[in-house]
């Protein structure tokens, strides 16, 4: 496979150079690492540079915001500690929770919680759960994702479906984004997708969203959080949270969460999380 | 075609520069939308297969790590493109090696893992041409008849295996608004070209119709009478219009000719009878005549007459007088006995003529004399100059001249006596000549009669023109016998 082998280069690679780096943090003036992921609309960069230039005002250190295709290199990256915070989905947070701090937690329409969303092609009003989609194509987001790819698999597993069986054939497009981009397109049938994502893109493109139709809603679970590597200094870490929590009270950093379509970020409660690792246990444990 | 052979030249050549120009822009625009359809289609297969080419090696990753998304991601980047371009694939799609769809930028027309035989007899056929393509044989491009597309096919293949096909569809339709633009402009082309050609072969049209219309015209006009020259024109030129118009001038030339020489013959034929029937007349009336005098000379010597006899008789005489006047001067004849003619015998004319000119104030100059005496019978001669010039002192207008050129040409004596005044009306000048026709009250109309017998006598002629400009001119001309002209 040659995305492993890539990743592995580049773990290696980025370990023997990142160390030193980080270590220094504390004491110079070295930039703050915060790893994306997918979660939102990841593909803004005149946003990005306006956020990452809010975020090092704030915190008094230059910020770098580190971009990968998947959840997993992200989190192998924050394990191997070459960056210091990341955005991740509350699943591998779970996942690697011994390793990692909660930093903060989004708030969406006022709470710290967002939704699956199991989406149609337009054109298939037949299809009321995801046990019509029997036969068909279907959308994961990243295999690491709860919303996209976790949930719809508890879904099945509830209802006595197999993955491989039960659709025609199913496929990752990586991002939330792009799970919406296959349904509208009809290249897939059916699709998993973070409800906040849907909902920011039915903003948006609604031309987009427009060719999709949303068959149900999973529970509130909690919102992808940023979480920060557990050895990282614990003042930086209070003063990141501070920042975290104090954007919505100051003119632009309201302006920055009015695009991301967020309402605020609270420290959040990692408990908040266990339905998510619960789930995966069931899930996995099959 | 009746119709149009009964056109004028005047449309017809404008109609035949229209022709010619269509023609010439139809079978041009045709080559051109063939060589732009040429061009085109090799133009669209290098495009496609060079895109083609790209597409398959960087389709290589996703379909051996069964990476859909990032094949969808791949064969939709030609036809996301904003810029529409005209050799743009309609529809791009990739197909296993078990001819499934494996993905297609119309996913909803042609879904993931739909067997591409099902997609209609057009996409059957397809599959049974992409069955025959050789996996090392690189791109194909894939014509079928009934299809609305050009296809393209370009196998993927990684280290010698198959992987799948690439099918690239171009619609046919794609060359049409080339070819609307390019029949769009030599339509305009054509249209400027006629704009500027019309006008030029109506001129043409003109110029060759109008030489043609005058030569019509004249041969028209042409009957009973040949008209002068002056009443038409003709085109002058050395090409074939031209070469008519001057024979056809030549011709009516000769036939005027012709027709004056007729006539000049049928009025002396016309006078030479009156002049042998007014002759016989005159001998027959003259016998009696001279009896009935005589015998009335007679009775006045000897016998002694009643005073009733002695006053019929001087009537009867004086009556018989008068018609033997008449007929003498119907009986024209020259005088033998008579000397020739000088210079002294013009100046006697002068002298006779004065009371009249004086009379009408009209002068009277002459022009050349006689060097030398002329073998011509004087009293003839001076009889006839007296007779034309009367006339013309009569005739012309008060106060103005009357001119009398004499002058020797070769072997001849020529007068010219010529007035101004009211001209001659063409009617009378054919009768002019005949006795009893002078058109004036005096006289007894028998003096240009006399004239004319007296010329014919000395074997000359005479002739009269008379028009508004030049007035009158008679002109006589008389020959003179060789020995005496040195």
């Amino acid at each position: 496979m040659n995305r492993r082998r890539f990743i592995g280069a580049t773990l290696a690679a980025g370990s023997m150079c990142a160390l030193p780096a980080v270590a220094a943090l504390a004491t110079a003036n070295e930039p703050l690492r915060i790893g994306l992921t997918p979660v939102f609309l990841d593909d803004q960069a005149a946003f990005l540079n306006r956020w990452r230039t809010y975020l090092s005002a704030r915190i008094g250190s230059p910020v770098l915001f580190v971009q990968r295709a998947s959840y997993r290199e992200i989190s192998e990256q924050i394990s191997a500690r070459q960056i210091d915070v990341a955005w991740m989905c509350g699943y591998p947070y779970m996942m690697d929770r011994a390793r990692l701090t909660l930093l903060a937690v989004p708030l969406h329409l006022g709470r710290p919680e967002y939704h699956s969303y199991l989406i149609v092609r337009d054109d298939l009003p037949e299809v009321g759960r995801i046990g019509d989609l029997g036969g068909k194509v279907f959308a994961f987001s990243d295999p690491n994702s709860f919303s996209g790819s976790l949930y719809p698999r508890f879904l099945l597993h509830d209802a006595g479906l197999s993955l491989e069986s039960h659709f025609r054939r199913s496929f990752f497009t990586w991002s939330h984004r792009k799970v919406v981009e296959a349904v509208a397109a009809g290249l897939a049938d059916g699709g998993a997708v973070a409800g906040y994502v849907w909902e920011t893109m039915s903003r948006l493109h609604p031309e987009i969203t427009a060719r999709t139709r949303i068959v149900s809603r999973s529970p509130a679970y909690g919102f992808p959080p940023f979480v920060a590597r557990s050895d990282l200094d614990a003042d930086i870490v209070r003063t990141v949270r501070e920042v975290f929590v104090d954007m919505r009270n100051d003119a632009a950093g309201a302006q920055l969460l009015e695009t991301l379509n967020l309402d605020g970020f609270v420290p959040g409660d990692p408990a908040m999380f266990e339905p998510i690792a619960a789930m995966a246990e069931r899930v996995d444990s099959r | 075609m009746l119709l149009f052979r009964d056109l004028s030249f005047r449309y017809k050549i404008p109609l035949r520069a229209i022709v010619l120009v269509l023609v010439t822009a139809g079978t041009l625009t045709a080559a051109n939308v063939m060589r732009e359809y040429d061009q085109l289609r090799s133009d669209l297969l290098d495009n496609a297969e060079s895109l083609g080419r790209v597409l398959a090696s960087a389709l290589i990753t996703p379909l051996l790590h069964d990476d859909l998304w990032r094949a969808y991601e791949i064969v939709s980047l030609p036809v996301e493109t904003e810029v529409p371009s005209a050799l743009g694939a309609e529809t791009l799609m990739v197909l296993d090696p078990q001819m499934r769809v494996y993905v297609s930028t119309r996913p909803r027309t042609y879904p993931v893992r739909s067997e591409l035989v099902e997609h209609g007899p057009v996409h059957a056929q397809l599959a049974v041409e992409l069955a025959a393509l050789r996996p090392a044989a690189g791109g194909r491009a894939i014509e079928l008849a009934e299809a609305d597309d050009f296809f393209v096919a370009m196998p993927i293949v990684a280290d010698g295996v198959s992987l799948g096909t690439l099918v690239m569809a171009y619609p046919k339709s794609i060359f049409q608004p080339r070819f609307l633009a390019i029949v769009n402009r030599s339509a305009l082309v054509t249209l400027v070209v006629l704009l500027l050609l019309l006008p030029m072969s109506a001129y043409w049209g003109r110029r060759m119709a109008d030489p043609l219309v005058q030569l019509a015209d004249c041969m028209g006009k042409v009957g009973d009478r040949i008209p002068p020259e002056p009443e038409y024109q003709l085109y002058e030129s050395r090409d074939e219009i031209g070469l008519a118009g001057t024979q056809l001038k030549s011709m009516l030339r000769s036939l005027r000719e012709k027709q004056a020489l007729e006539q000049q013959v049928i009025a002396s034929e016309r006078l030479a009878a009156v002049g042998r029937i007014t002759a016989g007349i005159a001998h027959e009336i003259n016998n009696p005549l001279g009896g009935m005098l005589n015998a009335i000379s007679t009775y006045k010597k000897h016998g002694q007459p009643e005073l009733a006899v002695s006053r019929t008789l001087p009537l009867l005489e004086r009556g018989l007088q008068q018609i033997r006047d008449t007929v003498a001067a119907l009986l024209v004849e020259t005088r033998v006995q008579s000397h020739p003619l000088t210079q002294q015998d013009l100046e006697d004319i002068d002298t006779l003529l004065h009371p009249h000119t004086s009379r009408r104030q009209v002068a009277l100059r002459w022009e050349g004399r006689l060097a030398e005496p002329l073998s011509l019978p004087s009293t003839a001669v001076r009889q006839i100059m007296l007779n034309l010039l009367l006339n013309a002192v009569e005739a012309a207008a008060q106060s103005s001249e009357v001119l009398c050129r004499v002058c020797r040409e070769a072997g001849q004596l020529r007068v010219d006596v010529l007035n101004q005044g009211e001209p001659i009306a063409a009617e009378r000048l054919t009768h002019l000549f005949e006795p009893f026709v002078g058109g004036r009250s005096e006289g007894h109309g028998l003096g240009l009669w006399v004239t004319y017998q007296l010329v014919q006598q000395l074997g000359g002629s005479i002739d009269v023109r008379s028009d508004a400009e030049h007035g009158t001119v008679f002109t006589v001309v008389l020959p003179v016998s060789k020995e005496d002209a040195g």
